[in-house]
């Protein structure tokens, strides 16, 4: 078991012939997952990657049955590309793309909303399965199977706990990065809630950053409803009010969305609080224990 | 990215948001014209004269060593000159600069707008910003004017309301109305703030702002509505369409080694620690940020090297780290995935031995594919570098260089 992508996940590539799209969709199919087309308007008949090519998602629906697909459209136009997925009845939609402008994304989510579809992303690393499906561009290497649930903000630091959790001699239902904007498509809480009720999931990690009250929220969920010990992290303990630390919501703007505010409201909602992320699956090891 | 007043004053009155005239100066003298032709066009008898800097407290903020406001009402012509020749090339400190201050460049001779006449004066608060938790804009908007909102909301929320806006329908009539009736007017002033608030969020979303604040806002003693100041920020991944918004751009209020870092895809923020750090991706820079606190050092930088850590970037990146003479050590720290950590070995070997000798410590923690051989290189390079795997390991080395 895992959640939201397996080896049945059937999966489009939006900006399929591009350099990014290119070289993700190799590493994809080289780790097993099923990429069964590729979207980029006009070239519609030939093939890449020994993959058909569609103009439209639209088409590439009707001809391969997707119900996935990531995106690596320029951010000018990701969200019409999120938006397009969205109205062709992809089921789940993971947007690679960093820099999207943030009216963009009010829109897109509003619409992704009234079509109920699930978007991870922008502005993230993807969403793993180890050893069935990998639709991102995580080091899929790195990964095991097993039964930590992984969620985080953040790309390279979620890759830093992987490695923390499987050399712990555990591994990984489901791994998913969400993003660092400000406005994305699956929350922290969203995520958490389908770990928690994912059976083969024994114990999540959770991974957040100053900005926002999305960490926040999902502790708060996690005090009335935990069946399993939840990790947690908050990056940017030093980091200055007002300034933005490289991802689009990683910005300190009053007191609550700093990382020792939100360290605070998670331990009081009974989550093991890491200081340091060095201790990210030792932390884990040991509370599974208990 | 941020404007001046005086930019985003311009910006408002092209979507026809009624503002407080003024005129942009750079020297005393094109301060006093800028006066007399204020004076011709608009019939006002004294001046505001206003410090042009991205940083709010103008007003309480004093001209390093002297009791210079960095606003301040002229009455006649003359104080016009002494005024802007008081802050025109002196450091203006406010509550947001720090102890250093900030230059004044140009100042913005303004009219008068507190005049007396029929009606009361009053001044508000407006402001319209992306509302992460809720996923919409929201127009944010108070009674009390004039003053720190952050105050307001301290001492007395209630006197602060809230209007979103649901994105798939836009801002609507009764929203302007709601928020007319909830500032207590009538008459000639509802009419101007329910026309005043649908050009306020058009500005604010054609222009693809993060915000836009007026504070204070304005209903002169005529029941006109008018921005007497305005803050905007404008979102930096949609610059790339507002060409004549990108102009705008002052660098002269950005940090010199930040400018210069971004010209080498360098994200890079400057702190005023004793640790350098360089680093593949956000989240792991702040979570690096963090092992050197607990480490018992302070980090002196954000650096984000983004995912192609060569030899070009990690020499740019060691360049501009050591450009802060209060660096002791640097920590470089990268989750090698797609990018082998062998590759970036030879790429801080190659830096280094570019750079040529590096008196501080350099601690590598590189983690990853080829992690092992990574580190052999290194330690076999005859450098003054130290290699770790583990972050752990990483963070007490950190530990024994600043101990």
């Amino acid at each position: 078991m895992s959640i939201l992508v397996n080896k049945n996940s059937k999966v489009i590539v939006q900006g399929f012939t591009g350099k990014e799209g290119t070289f993700h969709a190799t590493q994809m199919i080289e780790y097993g997952t099923n990429v069964v087309g590729g979207v980029t308007p006009g070239k519609e008949g030939s093939s890449h990657l020994d993959r058909p090519i569609f103009n439209t998602v639209e088409n590439a629906v009707k001809a391969t049955g997707a119900d996935v697909s990531i995106i690596f459209v320029p951010p000018a136009f990701a969200a019409d590309a999120i938006i397009e997925a969205a109205d062709a009845g992809i089921g789940l939609i993971v947007c690679i793309t960093e820099g999207i402008p943030a009216q963009d994304m009010v829109k897109a989510k509003a619409f992704v909303q009234k079509k109920g579809v699930r978007l991870i992303g922008p502005n993230c690393p993807g969403i793993i399965t180890p050893g069935e499906c990998k639709v991102g561009i995580m080091p899929g290497f790195i990964h095991r199977q097993g039964t930590i649930g992984i969620v985080s903000k953040s790309g390279t630091l979620t890759y830093e706990a992987v490695d923390q959790v499987t050399k712990a001699g555990l591994g990984q239902s489901t791994c998913i990065g969400i993003g660092g904007d400000p406005v994305i498509g699956s929350t922290m809480k969203d995520i958490v809630q389908l770990l928690m009720a994912d059976p083969n999931t024994e114990g999540i990690i959770m991974i957040g950053e100053i900005g926002g009250s999305m960490e926040v929220e999902a502790a708060r969920w996690i005090k009335e409803n935990a069946t399993k010990p939840v990790v947690g992290f908050i990056a940017g303990q030093t980091a200055p009010k007002g300034r933005r630390m490289g991802h689009a919501g990683a910005i300190v703007g009053g007191a609550e969305d700093t990382a020792a505010a939100k360290m605070k409201v998670m331990r009081e909602c009974g989550i093991h609080v890491v200081d340091s992320p060095a201790f990210l699956g030792k932390t884990m090891a040991e509370a599974l224990k208990k | 990215m941020n404007i001046h007043e005086y930019q985003a004053k311009s910006i408002l009155q092209e979507y026809g948001v009624a503002i407080q005239n003024g005129i942009v100066a750079e020297s005393p003298e094109k301060a006093v014209e800028a006066a007399k032709k204020l004076s011709l066009e608009t019939g006002t008898k004294v001046w505001v004269v206003k410090a042009q800097i991205h940083a709010g407290g103008r007003g309480k903020g004093k001209i390093e060593g002297t009791e210079q406001r960095g606003v301040a009402l002229a009455k006649t012509v003359d104080d016009v000159k002494t005024i802007s020749r008081n802050l025109i090339g002196h450091n203006l400190i406010t509550i947001q600069t720090g102890a250093q201050g900030r230059k004044v460049n140009k100042v913005l001779i303004a009219e008068d707008v507190y005049y007396p006449g029929e009606s009361d004066i009053k001044e508000f608060y407006f402001s319209i910003l992306l509302d992460r938790a809720k996923e919409c804009n929201v127009i944010m908007y108070s009674t009390e004017g004039g003053m720190d909102i952050e105050e307001v909301a301290a001492h007395t929320p209630e006197k602060i309301f809230k209007e979103w806006v649901d994105p798939t329908i836009g801002i609507q009539a009764f929203q302007a109305r709601r928020i007319a009736f909830n500032l207590g007017l009538s008459g000639n002033a509802f009419k101007n703030m329910v026309a005043f608030v649908p050009k306020m969020y058009k500005a604010y979303e054609e222009t693809d702002a993060s915000m836009v604040e007026i504070n204070p806002l304005l209903k002169t003693s005529d029941d006109k509505v008018l921005a007497v100041d305005c803050k905007i920020n404008i979102d930096d991944n949609a610059l790339y369409r507002h060409h004549n918004i990108s102009l705008m751009r002052d660098l002269s209020e950005e940090d010199p080694t930040e400018i210069e870092a971004t010209s080498h895809d360098l994200n890079y923020v400057k702190l005023d620690g004793n640790v350098g750090c360089m680093v593949n991706g956000a989240g792991l820079a702040m979570a690096t940020m963090d092992i050197i606190k607990l480490s018992g050092g302070e980090p002196a930088n954000f650096l984000d090297v983004g995912g192609t850590a060569n030899a070009t970037r990690v020499e740019a990146a060691f360049r501009i780290i050591m450009k802060d003479p209060n660096v002791k050590a640097i920590l470089i720290n990268i989750f090698g995935g797609i990018v082998r950590c062998d590759r970036v070995a030879e790429g801080v070997i190659e830096a280094y031995k570019n750079i040529g000798n590096i008196e501080i410590p350099i601690i590598v923690r590189l983690q990853g594919t080829n992690a092992e051989i990574a580190k052999d290189m290194i330690e076999k390079s005859g450098l003054k570098v130290q290699s770790a795997i583990l972050l752990s390991e990483a963070a007490d080395l950190v530990k024994k260089a600043v101990g």
